[in-house]
């Protein structure tokens, strides 16, 4: 039998802020068909991780290997390559507000193909119309609801039918009748377009319900990654925080806090 | 993608039209399924895709059956699928597609309309 095919391969990522360490020492893989959770608490690192993960942010220090292709070293047109197998649904949607929802829809085949406008249109309706959004082309983003925004957004993100799709907060805001719905709608996207799907959610339900493996990261570091099975029953006093909505106690180095109430200026 | 494996061909049955499809539709060659269908549905009356050997279909190539029954009903012209393997299924299902296009076990009741 063929070893997974990884589509996401970082080793020992750190990721600084200023002097403030985001990652450390991060290690993550996802392999072919898989359905990647991310979770933490707020200031985990779970977006600087995404960020990373998106080519936003190049490796400081450690690598981030795309579809085969190490993003710390890509050529533009590398990067372009592995752009247009990748989709990404924003948190806050990102729609363009100056065109209507069919246009923001129709964008990426717009820039990365060659097709002809009769299959543009229906590809971009036919996105629409698989995140109940059918009829709403004409709309403006300012007209639509927050659901109805983050749903045109993912329409957006898969138009290409990406191999890899990157969902931040899907359920954030949504009732949970929509956010149901998501939930079946990436597990479906996953089975009939064969899509690796990485989610970046503090939902619990909605993590349990769509996820083949979860990473829980914390302060910066990755507590585990298991299966949800794994996650639930850890003994991990950290994770169990996460899951039963424990607040942590924050730690004080006295010294570094008189520090950065005091200091003048950063280094 | 295995391109090897992908084809697309036309068999003429009778006043029936039947378009086999074989392998992965995706993005690399879909238009070439288009122009297959449409030059199909120039051709004769009756037209149907064949969809038993396809092995996966990307929104590209569901595009391309979705302009092939919209030209058919605008001209009065039989057009359905046939044999509709079930990874193809699942991305019907996905946009509720199932529902639209007229869909057949078989070429012999394709034909039969």
């Amino acid at each position: 039998m063929n070893a997974p095919l990884a589509l996401i391969e970082v080793e020992k990522l750190e990721a600084w802020y200023g002097r403030r360490r985001i990652l450390h020492g991060v290690d993550f893989n996802v392999n072919a068909g898989e359905i990647r959770v991310i979770m933490g608490g707020s200031g985990s690192g779970k977006s600087t991780l995404l960020r990373h993960l998106l080519g936003l942010h190049k490796p400081r220090s450690g690598t981030v290997r795309l579809l085969g292709v190490d993003i710390g070293k890509a050529t533009e047109r590398e990067m372009l390559g592995v752009r247009r197998q990748i989709g990404v649904s924003f948190q806050g949607g990102a729609l363009l507000t100056s065109m209507s929802v069919g246009e923001n829809v129709c964008l990426p085949l717009r820039e990365h193909t060659r097709l002809d406008e009769n299959t543009i249109r229906i590809m971009s309706r036919l996105k629409l119309e698989v995140v109940n959004l059918g009829g709403f082309q004409d709309l403006m983003p300012s007209q639509l609801s927050g659901g109805m925004v983050k749903r045109a957004a993912l329409a957006r993100a898969i138009v290409m039918d990406p191999k890899l799709l990157f969902f931040d907060e899907p359920s954030a805001g949504l009732d949970p009748v929509v956010s149901a719905e998501l939930d079946e709608l990436i597990l479906r996207l996953r089975d009939a377009l064969r899509m690796t799907i990485v989610v970046v959610t503090h939902e619990l339900e909605s993590a349990f319900k769509i996820a083949d493996t979860i990473t829980v990261l914390d302060q910066g570091e990755i507590l585990m990654t298991g299966t949800v099975d794994a996650v639930r029953h850890c003994d991990n006093e950290r994770i169990q925080d996460l899951l039963n909505r424990r607040p942590r106690e924050i730690q004080v180095d006295a010294d570094a806090y008189l520090k950065r109430l005091t200091e003048e200026a950063a280094a | 993608m295995n391109t090897a494996e992908n084809e697309c061909v036309s068999e003429t049955l009778g006043d029936y039209i039947l378009v086999r499809l074989r392998g992965e539709v995706d993005l690399s060659w879909s238009q070439q399924v288009r122009r297959a269908i449409l030059d199909a549905l120039g051709a004769g009356s009756k037209v149907g895709v064949e969809l038993s050997q396809v092995s996966y279909i990307d929104s590209s190539g569901i595009a391309a059956l979705v302009e092939g029954f919209q030209s058919a009903r605008g001209k009065s012209q039989q057009f359905g699928l046939v044999a509709v393997s079930k990874p193809v299924m699942a991305v019907l299902q996905l946009a509720r597609l199932d529902k639209v296009f007229p869909i057949f076990p078989d070429a012999e009741t394709a034909r039969a309309g």
